[in-house]
């Protein structure tokens, strides 16, 4: 068994300002062995992989390859040592021609041989079976295909260990299955292969061991054909599935059934993001989620109701009228506000203080003419600040100097200022420190008792469980089941999650 | 965006330190005055006299005021107007527009144009004067728009996308006036840019005045800034908050157009007719100049209206510091180049972080040196 | 990768760079013939060809170093106020100071090489925009120009004036002049140099690490580093490049001219970003060809000519339809680039 293990990592610790991101992990990669690594979002796969990549240093710990303990300080050192990554953004040049790709940056040479490159690249590929000419632009192959590029140049490095970071997610199924079988050949040459996924299917159908992450801790190493899906998703979500299964009944608030056209209903939206045509609807004072794991879609649904992202087809009804939702305006003056998931790239407007970052909302529905007075600003800013607790210096410090639970609360002011009669807010709590949580998650029940509809998105269960009384389960960016009453329940959940069973009640 | 987040990050750090002086250097506005305060020592020092005022009687007859300072308020005034549409430019799109100086000689052009009619010297005036400028700003304008297409909706870079203009401005206002070098001997028309009678003081520097106030009241009552900045500091953000990135890139684009219209109305007026290649020469160079001695980031994002056009003062007061020392006009932009470069090497993120990282080092030595005295 | 066909690998659709290559090839050949067609049989002439190489040799060396910047995604805009105080440093040198033409040469280069390395220093070392560092860079050399020598002045240095009269005759081109005489076809010093530097950067941009890691870098730089390349380094090279070309170019310019003057090669840079353009250099970076550029610069040279033979010889209507013409290859470019975009999404 021992002298198998290509890449072990021992009680690996990485430490953020005020977050211990790994603590104490470990991880055991075997010659001709596909591991997935799982966990959900913050777990720390990605710093573990960034340790292992030289991207980020390690406080504690240590790595051997081969028995060997080794340094890894840059990229470089990665790559040389035989750990090669191929990342889920494609990281080679497009304009280059594939078999440049495969070879730029390693030759010695200061001169190309094109022949003996297009050559060697021809073989390459062919033995890989990959579908791509090496003199084909690499810009004009298919996005799996570029992948399988960049495995191909890092198998060529004659690497060791092969880390997939989300490589499967801008891929449809055939794509993935030609990846797949590209594992399954490097495998069978001895390859350790790492395989960074959101999508369980896809573990099952090609790893052999998996080891889940949890709150930046090891959680443990399985053998896939041992641990049901069920199960993984419960480890992964930190749910002891048997002790957990009945215990919590939702704070559900009365949903009201009496007739009355929804606030907002949409039919067979779908929009540029990739995800399948879905119907959806809430009632007035209502508060539903999606649910699925990172990737699901669960974000680009709501980010289609909203109008961020490109709307392709489908109807939108408010209160029984037909709308329109174009663009993000369109939706604001309809009275929904859209919490975005990544709060730094799509949410905070970072230079701003923490006063106009709170009216930006507001004043853009009042359009640019029709400014908020100096004095009212400076009332909104300090009723919300002491209404939602931010911790600021003062209203005028810039808001990227605040901790992100802050930022967070921001923007939540920000939108609570521009009372919409729908609110959208997709993973509020994350990155929040558990107290916030609580308040964040009785503040939208308050404000759905107060009659305002609020869809709720959280990579935790529990919190979707605390607030919301129906929630549409995605997978793989379908739509796959809507549970609401007694199927709200932890089990049901992550059965459905998990795919064990179809579920379409209550619809 | 660099130059602001870290003095307001340390105010908010330790806000019980911040006694007047530091707060004033931690200022963006510093950077400008501490340039103006650093000119006048030096013309203090080597010539009290550059700073006399008198009163004097002009070719025409009335008393007006001449002196150094005069001429530096009066010459600053296409500048300070510049340099206000070239800051919300900055702040939008960062980046910047390289084609005002082919854009005021187009304006100026448009303006003899209008006034002339078809004869290249007219006894009398072809067209009211106010025609002639609003006929100038509508053309100023569009042009701007035309960058800002190009900006906003071909995201094509700033400067790049001027360069066209760049390019063809000043033989567009060739070819507007047939490559004549027209001349007004309207007296009236020279009001504009030299003095009105029985005012002492130069007009352009009224006309900057009032320029000043429109964007102080602009940026006061409507929530332009606001905007332009959230844009500049993060697009989708805005986006995503209902503001239509592409629209305000393209309104600032316009808004410098309008600012161009009226330093080139100035401009001709100053001497009744126009030089198309040499008219506002370089000026494109002393506006950027301006927003990034103003402590704006070149890249866009937050800016400083009153440090941008006290950037522009101070120029002009190099300028004419320059001029005062015998340095020929044409060897000028050689002295702005090094400026301009000593300002940017000062104000790359990467420079920052060393000095910064050389201060802490140093702080901390202190600090040890200070604990072992103890 | 072969130049003039098409990729194999995507035989419906064609690579970008030579689709826009094509383009550029094309639309000087149409103009070429138009200009015949309209104007009259002086186009047939091969000496009207070689005066546009004559004209532009200098022009050619310049946007050459232009498309190097402009493939790694930069630009420099200094080359043309470069030049001109090539041009004057080398004429005081020559009839001030004593020199000879080698000196003039070594200065020429040096004041290139000093450019390009401060510059490219900056740009790629210290990370600021390089449309920033090189307008301080021109305004600099701009200046710097006056500050050598205000006026213009002729250079009557017997040496230099030997040089720059030698011609070079193109066996079998010449043509019979009105008195039945045979003129022989000639070209200027320079444009055997502009193409050396032609054929030079072709092999360089197409065989070599270096060249390939401008077109990397230019792609994306962020792949290039994670790739293996250094890609501050390639970034310093391409403007230290340029720097070096320009100095070479204001000599050749230098050579075709013979004087020194503060106006000397006034818009260069635009024209050489222009015929870099239309040789479907991409601003963008990442994409270009010397050989396009090449045919950049006399497509632009050409649409001069005929711009001038169509009796509006006044110089805005060049600077214009240059205008026009960067415009136009702009916005095929954005469409192009867009058009990409979406089929990707």
């Amino acid at each position: 068994m021992q002298e198998e293990v290509v890449l072990k990592l021992d009680g690996i610790c990485k430490e953020f300002p005020g977050v211990k991101a790994l603590q104490d992990v470990e991880f055991t990669l075997r010659k001709g062995e596909i591991h997935a690594l799982m966990g959900e979002n913050g777990a720390g796969k990605s710093t573990l992989i960034k340790v292992l990549t030289g991207v980020y240093q390690k406080d504690g710990g240590n790595i051997y390859l081969s028995g060997k303990p080794v340094v890894i300080r840059s990229t470089q050192d990665a790559q040389n040592a035989g750990i090669s990554t191929v990342y889920q953004e494609i990281t080679l040049c497009p304009n280059l021609s594939v078999a440049e790709n495969m070879f730029i940056g390693r030759t010695k040479s200061a001169f190309t041989n094109w022949k003996k490159m297009n050559e060697d690249a021809k073989k390459l590929l062919e033995s890989l079976d990959i579908p791509a000419k090496p003199t084909q632009q690499l810009g004009s192959c298919s996005i799996a295909v570029q992948q399988m590029v960049a495995i191909a140049r890092a198998v060529d490095m004659e690497c060791k260990v092969l880390i997939l970071d989300e490589p499967t997610s801008s891929l449809d199924e055939q794509e993935v299955e030609k990846l797949f079988k590209l594992m399954l050949d490097l495998k069978e040459r001895g390859v350790g292969i790492i395989f960074v996924t959101h999508f369980l299917d896809q573990v099952y159908a090609v790893c052999d061991k998996i080891t889940v992450l949890r709150d930046g801790k090891f959680e443990g190493e399985y053998d896939a054909s041992e641990l049901p899906k069920v199960e993984l998703v419960s480890k992964m979500l930190g749910k002891d599935l048997n002790a957990l299964s009945d215990m919590e009944k939702p704070v559900a608030v009365s949903d009201s059934t009496d007739g009355e056209a929804p606030v907002f209903e949409a039919s067979g939206l779908e929009s540029t993001s990739g995800i399948a045509p879905f119907d959806f609807s809430i009632r007035k004072g209502e508060v539903n989620g999606f649910t699925g794991l990172l990737g699901s879609g669960r974000s680009e649904s709501v980010r289609a109701i909203y109008g961020a992202d490109k709307v392709l087809g489908g109807t939108i009804k408010m209160n029984g009228k037909e709308v329109k939702i174009r663009k993000p305006l369109d939706a604001m003056k309809l009275g929904i506000s859209y919490l975005p998931e990544d709060r730094k790239r799509d949410g905070i407007v970072g230079d701003l203080s923490v006063k106009d970052n709170i009216i930006l909302a507001l004043q853009v529905m009042k359009g640019m003419f029709h400014p908020i007075s100096k004095a009212d600003a400076a009332k909104f800013a300090d009723e919300y600040i002491k209404l939602l607790e931010i911790k600021t210096a003062s209203p005028d410090t810039p808001i990227k100097s605040l901790s992100g639970g802050n930022q967070q609360k921001v923007i939540l002011a920000r939108w609570l200022l521009a009372n919409p009669v729908y609110l959208i807010l997709d993973e509020p709590t994350r990155g929040i420190d558990v107290g916030t949580k609580l308040e964040i998650q009785k503040l939208v029940l308050k404000l759905a008792s107060e009659g305002k509809s609020v869809t709720f998105i959280s990579s935790e269960i529990d919190e979707m469980l605390n607030v919301c009384s129906r929630l549409i389960v995605m997978r793989d960016r379908k739509a796959v089941g809507e549970l609401s009453g007694a199927d709200l329940n932890q089990s049901k959940i992550m059965e459905t999650i998990a795919g064990g069973e179809k579920v379409y009640e209550n619809a | 965006m660099k130059t602001l987040e870290k003095p307001v990050q340390q105010k908010a750090g330790k806000k019980s330190t911040g006694n007047l002086l530091t707060k004033l250097i931690k200022n963006q506005i510093f950077i400008p005055i501490a340039a103006l305060l650093i000119l006048v020592i030096f013309n203090l020092i080597a010539d009290p006299s550059f700073f006399a005022v008198t009163l004097s009687q002009n070719s025409a007859g009335y008393p007006v005021l001449s002196g150094n300072l005069i001429t530096i308020l009066d010459n600053a005034s296409e500048l300070v107007i510049l340099a206000i549409g070239m800051t919300l430019v900055t702040s939008a799109s960062g980046g910047q527009d390289i084609s005002v100086g082919a854009a005021i000689a187009l304006s100026g052009s448009v303006v003899l144009r209008v006034l002339c009619g078809t004869e290249s010297r007219p006894e009398a005036l072809q067209a009211p004067i106010i025609v002639a400028f609003l006929v100038c700003c509508v053309v100023a304008m569009a042009f701007g728009a035309f960058n800002g297409v190009l900006v906003a909706y071909f995201k094509i870079q700033p400067m790049v996308a001027t360069l066209i203009l760049f390019t063809a401005g000043r033989s567009i206002a060739a070819w507007i006036n047939n490559n004549e070098l027209p001349i007004i001997s309207d007296e009236s028309f020279g009001y504009f840019g030299n003095f009105i009678p029985g005012i002492p003081i130069p007009t352009p520097i009224f006309i900057a005045i009032i320029c000043m106030i429109i964007i102080a009241l602009v940026l006061r009552f409507t929530k332009l800034g606001l905007f332009t900045q959230s844009v500049g500091i993060n697009a989708e953000s805005s986006r995503l908050n209902g503001i239509n990135p592409e629209f305000i890139k393209f309104i600032t684009y316009v808004i410098l157009g309008l600012c161009v219209a009226i330093a080139g109305f100035i401009k001709v007026s100053r001497f009744s007719t126009i030089n198309y290649s040499v008219v506002a020469k370089d000026i494109e160079m002393d506006a950027i100049l301006a927003v990034a001695l103003g402590g704006n980031a070149l890249s866009g994002g937050k800016f400083n209206m009153a440090a941008s056009i006290l950037g522009a003062y101070v120029i002009q007061f190099l300028t004419t510091t320059l001029f005062k020392f015998n340095v020929i006009s044409s060897a000028l932009p050689a002295y702005k180049a090094v400026v301009v470069i000593i300002l940017v090497i000062l104000s790359a993120p990467i420079v920052r972080d060393k000095i910064a990282a050389i201060r802490k080092k140093l702080s901390a030595q202190k600090t040890t040196v200070k604990e072992a005295a103890q | 990768m072969n130049l003039f066909k098409n990729a194999d690998g995507s035989p419906k659709r064609m690579s970008d760079q030579n689709l826009l290559l094509t383009i550029t090839i094309a639309v000087f050949f149409l103009m070429y013939i138009c200009a015949v067609v309209f104007l009259g049989s002086g186009f047939l002439k091969p000496q009207t060809f070689f005066n546009i190489l004559n004209e532009n040799a200098a022009l050619i060396i310049l946007a050459c170093g232009m498309s190097l910047v402009m493939i790694t995604g930069g630009i420099d805009i200094s080359v043309g106020t470069l030049t001109a105080l090539v041009c004057m440093s080398c004429a005081v040198n020559l009839d001030y100071n004593g020199g000879n033409v080698l000196t003039a040469i070594l200065i020429a280069l040096g004041i290139g090489t000093a450019f390009g390395l401060v510059q490219g220093y900056l740009i790629a070392y210290l990370e600021i925009q390089p449309f920033i560092v090189t307008l301080a860079g021109m305004f600099f050399a701009k200046g710097m120009t006056t500050i050598v020598n205000a006026t213009q002045f002729n250079v009557a240095n017997e040496e230099f004036q030997a040089l720059k009269s030698t011609r070079i005759t193109v066996p079998g081109m010449g043509s019979y002049n009105k008195l039945g005489n045979y003129v022989p076809a000639y070209v200027e010093i320079g444009v055997v140099v502009a193409l050396i530097v032609v054929a030079v950067l072709f092999v360089v941009l197409r065989w070599t690490k270096l060249g390939r890691s401008f077109y990397a870098i230019g792609g994306n730089s962020q792949s290039a580093n994670m790739l293996g390349i250094n890609v501050k380094r390639t970034k310093f090279c391409a403007y230290l490049l340029c720097g070096i070309l320009a100095g070479i170019g204001g000599f050749v310019y230098f050579l075709h001219v013979g004087s020194g003057s503060p106006s000397h090669a006034s818009g260069a840079e635009m024209n050489a970003i222009a015929s870099s353009i239309i040789g479907g250099t991409m601003l963008s970076g990442g994409s270009g060809n010397i050989i396009g550029t090449f045919f950049g610069v006399l497509s632009l040279s050409t649409i001069k000519n005929i711009v001038s033979s169509l009796g509006l010889d006044e110089a805005w209507w060049t600077n214009i339809t240059v205008a026009a013409m960067i415009c136009l290859f702009l916005v095929i470019q954005s469409v192009v680039l867009s058009r990409k975009n979406k089929a990707k999404s």
